[in-house]
C-alpha cells in the first residue's frame, strides 16, 4: 500500500510535499491497514485498492486546502460518564473552583474572558467603597482561614480609619497539615485573588497589598508574580487602575513555612522581618497592623470570592450554604477515602457526602474510623457525626471545627492515640515560644503521650492529659495553643478505649505502635501459607510447609512486614 | 485599561477560539498544578510536546492549566475537539498520552480505556460552544 501510494503521490507532482512517514499500530488492528493524514489527522482504516484513488484525492485536496475540518465523529467503544454524572464532580458546586483545570493561570486573556476584572471594573465604575462594602456584609461573606469572621465587618473597620498608608494583606500560609486548598486556588487562579485583593484595597482605602505565602509554595509564588506583573503591565495595578483615582500594588512576601506565622499578628512581625510571634489585641490590625498601620487581612479563599459576589450580588451569595454560613466551602480532602482532592461544596453539606458521595469511601477494604477537620487545630468525629451539616459554628459543641478546610480521613488502620501524638508533636515543634502554657505545657503532654505510645501509660495518665489539655487551651495566648489540645482532647473523649488498651492491656489495636505488638502468631486464624517468613527481612519467622510459622523474638526487629502481608490479621 | 479594553480583550480571545475551531485545532490541556507535577504532568507535557514539535504541527494548542480537583487520578489531561465534548483522562502516563495523542487528539477516536469523563464542570463553558 506504501508503494503504491508514493508511487500515486509521485505522478501526480506531489512527492515533496506529502511525506509517507512508518509509525506505529495506529488504531484497532481489526481496521488494518491504515493510515493518518496530518495536519489534522484523519485515520483512513482498511485500505483497498479499491478505496484507494479516492483517499489519493482527499489527501491532494487537503494539502491544498489545509485549513479545511478534518476529523471523523468519534467512535467511542465504551460510554464515558458525563462529568455531572460522576459523584465526585456532580455534588459540588464551584464559585472559588470555578477556573479550575479550565483556564490558562498564565493568561490574562483566559481569566479576562471568563469574566475576570469584570467585578473590579463595576466596583470601580459604578460602586462606591462604602457600597462595595454593603454588599460584601450583605452576603454574608465570612472569612476562610478557619475563623470564620464577618469579612463585611473586617473591611468596614479598616475603612474607617483615615490615615495613609493602609494596608491589604492575603493569607496564603496554609500551614495545616493536610490542607491544600489556598495552593490550588493561588496556582490555578492567580487573577481571582488578586482580582479580590484589589477590591479590597478600593473598598477599605488602602493602596498597598502583600500576598504571604510560604516559600514551600513555589509553583504558586510563580504563578502569582505572573499574574501580579501582567496585571501591572495591563494597568490593573500601580497608579490610576482602569483610568480611576485610585492606586493599588501588591508584593509577595515568602515566608519561611512557620505555622505560627499564620496567625495574624504574627504574619505581619513576619513581613516587617521580625520574628512571627502573635502580640495582644488590642489593637486590631484594622487600626493598628502592618507598620502600625490599618491593615486588612484576609484568607485566599475569601479573596478569591468577591469578584463572584461583585459580579452576581450578594443575594445570590446567600442563597448557597446556610443562614449563618453562606456560600460554599473548599474542603481538600485526603488521607483513606478514595477520591483525594479538593472539593467545593455548598456550606452545610455532612460529612457523609463529603467522604462517602464525594470522596468515595475508604480506599481498599478498610473500614473508617475517624476525620480529623481543620488540622492541628481541629478535632476528630466518628461515625456518629456523620450527619451533621458542617459550617462555622455547628461542629463546635461536639470539640472540632470546620477550620480552614483540611479533612483528613482515617481508617481502621489508624491508631488514635499515635494521631493526637502526631499532632502534638506538631504543635510542639510549631509553638513560637512566647507564652508558658503552649510553650511548656504541650511538650510535657506529648511527654505523657510518647509514654502511653510506648508502653509505659499509667491510668492516671488520662486524667493528667485532660487536665493539662484544658488548662493550655485556657490560658494560651493565641489560637495556636488554644487549639493545639483539640486533638487529644476529641480522642479521648471519642476513643478513650484505645488509649485504655495502649495503657492497661499494654495493646495497640490498630497494631501502629510497634512497642506495643507482641508479634505473636495466632494459631487459629493462621493458615499456613508462610508468606509472613518470604517478607521477613530479618529472617526472624521460620516456617515449614503446612506448619504454624514460628516467629524468633529476639531476631525480630518489629518492622510489621509479615503484619502488613498477611491476608487473615493473623499476627498481633 | 478601560471597559471597553477589557470587551475587547475577551472579543479578541474569542473570536481566536472561534478562528481554531474553523481550522479543527484541538486543545490539549495537561492539569499542571503541584499535584500533578508531583504525579508526573511534566513528563506528559513535555511528551505531547515533543510529538507536536516532530511532527511540524501547527494544528494543536497545547496548555496547561492548575489542578482539575481529582488529585488522586493525577496526572490528567483534557482534550477539547471542536464541535465535540471535552474528554477528561486520568491516571497517565507518558505511553498512554501518546496513544490518546494519536488515536484522538489527531484521529478523532476517543481512547475510552483510559478517559474519566466528558463535559465541563457546572459553570464552566467554553467560550465558543460545545
Ligand atoms: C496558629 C494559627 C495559624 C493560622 N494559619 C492560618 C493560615 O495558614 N491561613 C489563614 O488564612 N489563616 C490562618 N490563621 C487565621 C488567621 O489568624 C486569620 O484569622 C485569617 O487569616 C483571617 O482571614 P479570614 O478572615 O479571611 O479568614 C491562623 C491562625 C492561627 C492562630
Amino acid at each position: 500500500m506504501k508503494r503504491l501510494l508514493s508511487e500515486a503521490l509521485a505522478e501526480l507532482g506531489y512527492g515533496g510535499r506529502i511525506s509517507l512517514v512508518e509509525t506505529d499500530c495506529l488504531v484497532s488492528c481489526r481496521q488494518g491497514p491504515s493510515m493518518m493524514f496530518l495536519p489534522g489527522g484523519k485515520v483512513y482504516q482498511i485500505l483497498t485498492t479499491e478505496n484507494f484513488t479516492q483517499i489519493v484525492g482527499d489527501l491532494i485536496h487537503k494539502t491544498e486546502h489545509p485549513s479545511s475540518p478534518l476529523f471523523n465523529a468519534p467512535q467511542t467503544e465504551e460510554e464515558i460518564p458525563d462529568i455531572e454524572d460522576i459523584d465526585f464532580f456532580r455534588q459540588q458546586q464551584l464559585i472559588v473552583l470555578r477556573n479550575r483545570g479550565h483556564i490558562d493561570a498564565e493568561s490574562i486573556e483566559e481569566y479576562i474572558a471568563h469574566d475576570g476584572y469584570g467585578a473590579l471594573h463595576a466596583a470601580l465604575t459604578t460602586l462606591t467603597p462604602e457600597a462595595v462594602i454593603e454588599t460584601i456584609k450583605d452576603s454574608g461573606l465570612r472569612g476562610r482561614g478557619g475563623a470564620g469572621f464577618p469579612t463585611g465587618l473586617k473591611w468596614e473597620e479598616t475603612a474607617k480609619y483615615d490615615r495613609h498608608t493602609k494596608y491589604v494583606i492575603c493569607n496564603g500560609d496554609e500551614g495545616d497539615p493536610g490542607a491544600f486548598m489556598d495552593r490550588s486556588i493561588m496556582e490555578s487562579d492567580p487573577h481571582a485573588v488578586i482580582e479580590g485583593m484589589i477590591i479590597c484595597g478600593y473598598a477599605t482605602g488602602s493602596t498597598e497589598g502583600y500576598i504571604y505565602v510560604r516559600a514551600e509554595y513555589p509553583l504558586a509564588i510563580t504563578m502569582l508574580q505572573k499574574a501580579i506583573d501582567t496585571a501591572r503591565d495591563r494597568g490593573l495595578l500601580g497608579r490610576n487602575i482602569m483610568g480611576s483615582e485610585f492606586d493599588f500594588d501588591i508584593h509577595i512576601y515568602p515566608g519561611a513555612g512557620a505555622f505560627v506565622c499564620g496567625e495574624s499578628t504574627a504574619l505581619m512581625f513576619s513581613i516587617q522581618g521580625k520574628r512571627g510571634m502573635p502580640r495582644i489585641k488590642p489593637p486590631r490590625s484594622s487600626e493598628a497592623g502592618l507598620w502600625g498601620q490599618p491593615t486588612c487581612l484576609n484568607n485566599v479563599e475569601t479573596f478569591a470570592n468577591i469578584p463572584r459576589i461583585i459580579l452576581n450580588g450578594a443575594d445570590w451569595f446567600k442563597a448557597i450554604g446556610t443562614e449563618d454560613s453562606t456560600g460554599t466551602k473548599v474542603f481538600s480532602l485526603t488521607g483513606a477515602v478514595k477520591n483525594v482532592g479538593l472539593v467545593e461544596v455548598p456550606m452545610g453539606t455532612d460529612l457523609k457526602t463529603l467522604i462517602f458521595d464525594i470522596g468515595g469511601g475508604i480506599r481498599g477494604n478498610g473500614k473508617f474510623k475517624a476525620v480529623q477537620l481543620g488540622g492541628p487545630s481541629g478535632g476528630c468525629l466518628t461515625e456518629q457525626h456523620l450527619n451533621i451539616p458542617v459550617t462555622f459554628d455547628s461542629l463546635q459543641s461536639e470539640g472540632a471545627m470546620m477550620g480552614s478546610g483540611g479533612v483528613v480521613v482515617m481508617d481502621d488502620t489508624n491508631c488514635m492515640v499515635d494521631v493526637a501524638r502526631f499532632f502534638t508533636q506538631f504543635c510542639v515543634d510549631e509553638s513560637c515560644g512566647k507564652c508558658v502554657p503552649c510553650r511548656t505545657g504541650l511538650t510535657v503532654m506529648l511527654e505523657i503521650l510518647d509514654r502511653i505510645v510506648t508502653g509505659e501509660g499509667k491510668p492516671e495518665d488520662l486524667e493528667e492529659l485532660e487536665y493539662l489539655a484544658n488548662h493550655i487551651a485556657a490560658t494560651s495566648h493565641c489560637g495556636l495553643g488554644q487549639a493545639a489540645p483539640n486533638p487529644v482532647l476529641s480522642t479521648l473523649r471519642y476513643f478513650r478505649h484505645e488509649y485504655e488498651a495502649h495503657i492497661v492491656e499494654k495493646r495497640c489495636p490498630a497494631l501502629v505502635c510497634t512497642n506495643l505488638i507482641r508479634f505473636d502468631i495466632d494459631e487459629n486464624a493462621c493458615k499456613r501459607c508462610g508468606l509472613c517468613a518470604r517478607v521477613c527481612p530479618a529472617d526472624a519467622i521460620v516456617w515449614e510447609k503446612k506448619a504454624l510459622p514460628v516467629l524468633i523474638k529476639d531476631k525480630c526487629i518489629r518492622c510489621k512486614s509479615c503484619i502488613r502481608v498477611c491476608k487473615f490479621g493473623a499476627i498481633s | 485599561m478601560s471597559g471597553e479594553e477589557l470587551n475587547k480583550i475577551k472579543g479578541n480571545y474569542i473570536e481566536e477560539r472561534m478562528k481554531e475551531a474553523d481550522h479543527g485545532v484541538v486543545t490539549v490541556l495537561v492539569h499542571m498544578g503541584t499535584c500533578g507535577i508531583s504525579a508526573g504532568a511534566t513528563k506528559i507535557f513535555s511528551a505531547l510536546q515533543q510529538e507536536i514539535d516532530r511532527l511540524s504541527l501547527n494544528n494543536i494548542r497545547l496548555k496547561t492549566t492548575g489542578c482539575a480537583g481529582l488529585c488522586s487520578q493525577e496526572p490528567m489531561i483534557t482534550v477539547e475537539v471542536p464541535g465535540q465534548p471535552a474528554v477528561r483522562y486520568g491516571t497517565l502516563n507518558a505511553k498512554k498520552v501518546i496513544e490518546i495523542f494519536y488515536s484522538h487528539v489527531l484521529g478523532g477516536h476517543v481512547r475510552s480505556e483510559h478517559a474519566i469523563s466528558t463535559g465541563l464542570e457546572k459553570p464552566q463553558k467554553r467560550v465558543i460552544g460545545a
